[in-house]
């Protein structure tokens, strides 16, 4: 393997390492943060000091995870500086201003709030610190708005355009950007999972204190708010999910091929339950699975609202289907080494300070023109497959993301029937060890359940646009630095130690925490 | 209006500095915290993570990813590919 291709993998597993570690930490603070604040509105709707116990300790729990999680995706952002500088400078202000207002935006609102938040019990009054919860609460899911409309641009690359002269993309339309249909899904979608995340965490914590038959009271509280809270999001988390298939059916057909391990297209496509993979090299057209079950067209029905349209299958993308007017990634690789080609003509011509040449190709590149407009869309739209080896290069891994996706789904109907028969039970009240033992017990597990559910949705996301960094745009292999692979394989290791360290040190404090129970002064 | 303003700003200062005084469990995450930082800035930063672009202008840039996009390994990219394709 050639330094280069190290480099490449070392630095995508980093990003990858980074990555999982940070959202470890992200999604608690979202959901609980909520939580705190709905019940600190009891506390201050019924000034029962119970509610304020509550809480507190809740508040305290959601302390610890902030103060741990809190910076590490600012590693994240060196990365990108470092490992990825070439895709960091082609997608300019596009990616840099959504960063831009959310580190403004957290800085702000959740520094701001968070410390009247923690110091200001008893110091300010009741509605002041319950405003100042909600707005902790606001401010950091809307910080993650920002992080989620830039990770959905990799996705879905819109609202811009591509400036020849400063070669970066260059923002046409924030609102575009802003209100993409991947974005508003993605947004909505990681958003109320994490929501449920933090649920599945207070019915965990809680059904821990029953079943050892302490804190009764609290428990019980914070499991009947948890629970309605967590089936409420978790529906909305399944109907975004679902919204999100029909999204990615449009935008990105080879990420829903692959989740689907759908090698041939057809009408009136099958949704695969479960299935078990042959090995690669064993796997013919129609003999991909061992077994599998499936439930008829609706596939179909899930992706394009129709019980007969037509789903196109990895065969099709990667080979090209006239019929249904898909072109064969061989064929994009075509037009993509064109553009690539007028680049390095560009390149040349402005060493050498030919105004001539450089004047014909920036008139390519200029979409106010039908020259520009047609090249644009006929070949630099495919600028990315130019970097291709082999049209199978386009293919993402399938068997990870099929059984991520199944993990995923899975483990959220799970927590949709968990939820249920919280409620159930605690709409009865009767909540307690000797009733419902096996119920405590489901969600004491649930909690690490729901943290593998949350990060198999990003191996999802992630890993399904592979091999692009920006879909169609640029892939990995061209986003990377020309970096010592030495030096990224080092790194790779100091963040394995320090995030391991903090991951500990995050068990250990909330484990404490827990043992120690709500503070009853 | 002047001695209003400066009351304003003590109570705020005051407000964190009871705050901070009053920690207990908070040390410690201040503790982590702190570490965290110190290791981000003062070790990965400066020593691991230097941006490779940061010391050059505008136009220097430009031409380092225009180098990079170019010279990255593309079978069949010449310039009469385009003669031949568009």
């Amino acid at each position: 393997m050639n330094d280069i291709l190290q480099t490449v993998d070392w630095s995508r597993a980093q990003f990858a390492l980074t990555a999982i570690y940070h959202w470890l930490f992200v999604p608690l603070t979202l959901g609980l943060s909520v939580l705190c604040a709905i019940m600190e509105t009891f506390y201050v709707r019924t000034c029962d000091p119970y509610w304020r116990i509550t809480a507190r300790f809740w508040m305290r729990l959601f302390g610890v995870n902030f103060a741990i999680g809190v910076a590490t995706g600012l590693i994240l952002e060196f990365e990108f500086g470092t490992n990825w500088s070439n895709y960091s400078y082609f997608v300019g202000d596009i990616f840099g201003a959504p960063l831009a207002i959310e580190g403004i935006m957290a800085f702000f609102l959740e520094s701001t709030f968070i410390a009247v938040m923690f110091f200001g019990w008893d110091k300010v009054s009741r509605r002041f610190h319950l405003a100042a919860t909600w707005l902790t609460a606001i401010g950091a899911n809307l910080s993650a708005l920002w992080i989620l409309v830039a990770n959905a641009w990799m996705q879905h690359p819109v609202g811009c355009t591509f400036n020849l002269e400063t070669v970066r993309n260059e923002m046409t339309s924030f609102w575009e950007v802003l209100f993409s249909p991947v974005a508003i899904n993605k947004f909505v979608h990681t958003v109320t999972s994490s929501f449920v995340l933090a649920a599945l965490f207070v019915v965990g914590v809680s059904a821990w204190y029953l079943l050892r038959n302490r804190e009764l009271l609290v428990a019980r509280r914070s499991i009947a708010v948890a629970s309605y809270f967590g089936l409420f999001f978790s529906l909305v988390a399944a109907m975004s999910g679902d919204r999100s298939g029909a999204v990615i059916a449009r935008t990105q057909p080879m990420k829903l091929a692959a989740m689907e391990a759908l090698y041939d297209g057809e009408q009136g496509a099958p949704l695969t339950v479960i299935g078990g993979f042959r090995p690669e090299t064993q796997r013919r057209s129609g003999e991909e699975f061992y077994f599998k079950i499936d439930i008829p067209r609706l596939l179909s029905v899930m992706s394009f609202r129709d019980a007969d349209a037509y789903v196109a299958g990895i065969n099709d993308l990667v080979w090209g289907n006239p019929k249904h007017g898909i072109m064969s990634v061989s064929e994009k690789m075509r037009r993509g080494k064109v553009a690539v080609a007028e680049l390095d003509r560009y390149r040349r011509a402005r060493a050498e300070r030919d105004r001539a040449a450089m004047n014909e190709i920036a008139a390519k590149f200029d979409p106010s023109t039908v020259e520009g407009e047609t090249f644009l869309t006929e070949y630099f739209a495919y600028f990315g497959y130019g970097y291709l080896k082999a049209p199978t290069d386009a293919v993402p891994h399938i068997p990870l993301l099929f059984f991520s996706f199944r993990v995923m789904v899975g483990l959220g109907l799970l927590f949709i029937a968990l939820f249920a028969a919280l409620c159930w039970y605690a709409w009865h009240d009767v909540l307690s060890r000797d009733k419902c033992r096996w119920l405590l017990l489901a969600a004491v597990w649930s909690v690490p359940l729901a943290y593998a559910a949350s990060q198999a949705g990003w191996i999802v996301a992630e890993v399904g646009r592979q091999p692009w960094a920006i879909q169609d745009m640029m892939p990995v292999g061209i986003a990377v630095s020309k970096l010592p692979s030495a030096s990224v394989i080092v790194t790779f290791f100091i963040f394995l130690a320090l995030f391991t360290g903090l991951l500990a040190a995050e068990i250990g404090i909330m484990m404490k925490q827990i043992q120690k129970g709500p503070d009853k002064r | 209006m002047e001695s209003e303003r400066a009351n304003i700003l003590l109570r705020a200062a005051k407000f964190y500095v009871d705050g901070f005084r009053s920690m207990t469990l908070g040390r410690t995450l201040w503790a982590v915290i702190l570490i965290k930082l110190f290791i981000m800035f003062a070790v990965l930063r400066v020593f691991f993570f230097r941006d490779p672009m940061a010391s050059k202008s505008a136009r220097e840039r430009a031409d380092a990813v225009l180098e990079n996009f170019a010279a990255a390994e593309t079978p069949g990219v010449r310039t009469e590919y385009i003669n031949d394709n568009l």
